[in-house]
């Protein structure tokens, strides 16, 4: 069954808010990982990895640095849950 | 019908380590890789490494960490019987590393034997020490991990110069009444194998490699990276499962010192309370390969000596991939 775009949003600011240490409230769909969030590269393969066990999907490594805003990974997750 | 030998149950009696005298700050590497101290340490938590000096060998290292191993036991070095040695970069395929090293350490008759399982290398080793105790092979075994990866190094590799060092680290184990060292557990992820290499193969080199490179160390730092995050904290949790215990019960976490961002991430999925004493020794050691577990656990034990006797999570992980852990009861107050 396909995710809603909010309940996979809700689920990656809990999951970057633990690995990375950024208040969840800061933390929406136009924000940039790198350069608004500060999430360098090892800490988001921590959040794909986690995002992958949560969400049940699976994210290649190739497609991580295709992933430049929150709102890519949440779009990302939502259609490969289709 | 075959006689068996009953065997008993087994423990850590003393761990030891060398580490070469020569200090490398990152300020020494950065040049040749184009990256800074700050984005080293960021990265992998790497402030200074020991590098052995050229006519430092991989069985000096190894000789010192296990004299030091051996007379922290308090058992005859003629009472160890078996000798298990762990390395990736000990530069001959034969005779062994392990029988030099009873030559030196003056008891040549012990059963002894190289073993290639990378940064997982001392935690095989435990295993099958474990093993051979329990089974009646052996009575006492020397376990030593150690590495020259100075020597396979390419100093402008960005991936990896800032990562190895050198170093070597032993536990003398032998038998116990109660048991002091759980079930292994171990495997691999084979399909990932070229994450970690150490090319050309010595025929390529001998047949003339591209620039006549010598072999050396390379990973996908990112692939190894997703791999230890996702897998290791598991396999930590099969370990405390398979030792029958919780992690309120462990004293220390010790893993094999990779990257202090992998450290901490298997510690928050582990859920390790704060009780438990966490080594991070990497800091001022860098990535020793199959020596960085006793290394840090000899490290560990002068810092908190208090924790001599109460339960460590021991796991190593690294090329094949590979990897193996098990809880252990730190050796008794030397």
């Amino acid at each position: 069954m396909a995710l809603s775009q909010a309940e996979v949003l809700a689920g990656i600011k809990e999951i970057v808010e633990e690995v990375a240490g950024i208040p969840a409230a800061s933390i929406e769909m136009d924000k940039n990982f790198t350069d608004d969030l500060d999430v360098d590269s090892l800490s988001m393969v921590e959040v794909v990895v986690a995002a992958e066990e949560r969400f049940g999907v699976k994210i290649p490594d190739d497609q991580v640095s295709a992933l430049a805003t929150v709102g890519d990974a949440v779009n990302f997750i939502v259609k490969v849950s289709a | 019908m075959i006689k068996v030998r009953p065997g008993s149950h087994s423990r850590m009696l003393s761990v030891g380590a060398y580490q070469p005298s020569r200090i490398v700050p990152n300020s020494e590497i950065v040049d040749k890789i184009d990256s800074s101290d700050e984005w080293i340490r960021q990265r992998t938590g790497i402030e200074t490494r020991h590098f052995a000096e050229a006519d430092e060998s991989v069985l000096d290292m190894a000789e010192a960490a296990c004299r030091q191993a051996i007379s922290r036991s308090g058992i005859p070095i003629e009472d160890i019987d078996t000798v298990i040695l762990a390395s990736i970069t000990y530069p001959y395929q034969a005779p062994s590393a392990a029988t030099a090293l009873i030559a030196r350490l003056g008891n040549p008759k012990a059963a002894a034997f190289d073993i290639n399982a990378a940064c997982a290398g001392f935690c095989y080793g435990v295993g099958m020490a474990n093993d051979f105790i329990r089974a009646g092979s052996s009575k006492y075994v020397l376990v030593v991990g150690v590495e020259k990866l100075s020597d396979f190094l390419d100093p402008y590799d960005r991936g990896t110069a800032f990562i190895f060092a050198d170093g070597a680290g032993a536990a003398v184990i032998g038998p116990s009444d109660e048991p002091g060292i759980s079930p292994t557990i171990w495997g691999a992820d084979a399909d990932s194998r070229d994450a970690i290499l150490m090319e050309p193969s010595w025929n390529a080199f001998r047949h003339g490699a591209p620039d006549g490179i010598w072999p050396n160390i390379s990973q996908q730092g990112q692939t190894v990276f997703r791999w230890a995050v996702f897998s290791m904290s598991k396999a930590g949790i099969r370990i405390m499962e398979a030792a029958g215990i919780t992690p309120d019960q462990l004293g220390a976490f010790i893993p094999h010192q990779a990257n202090v961002r992998i450290i901490e991430s298997m510690a928050r999925e582990m859920k390790l309370p704060e009780s438990v004493v966490i080594a991070k020794n990497i800091r001022t050691s860098g990535n020793t390969s199959a020596a960085s577990v006793p290394i840090a656990m000899s490290a560990l034990l002068e810092e908190h000596p208090e924790l001599h006797g109460r339960l460590a999570l021991l796991i190593g992980y690294g090329a094949g991939l590979v990897y193996a852990g098990q809880v252990v009861q730190l050796p008794p107050k030397y």
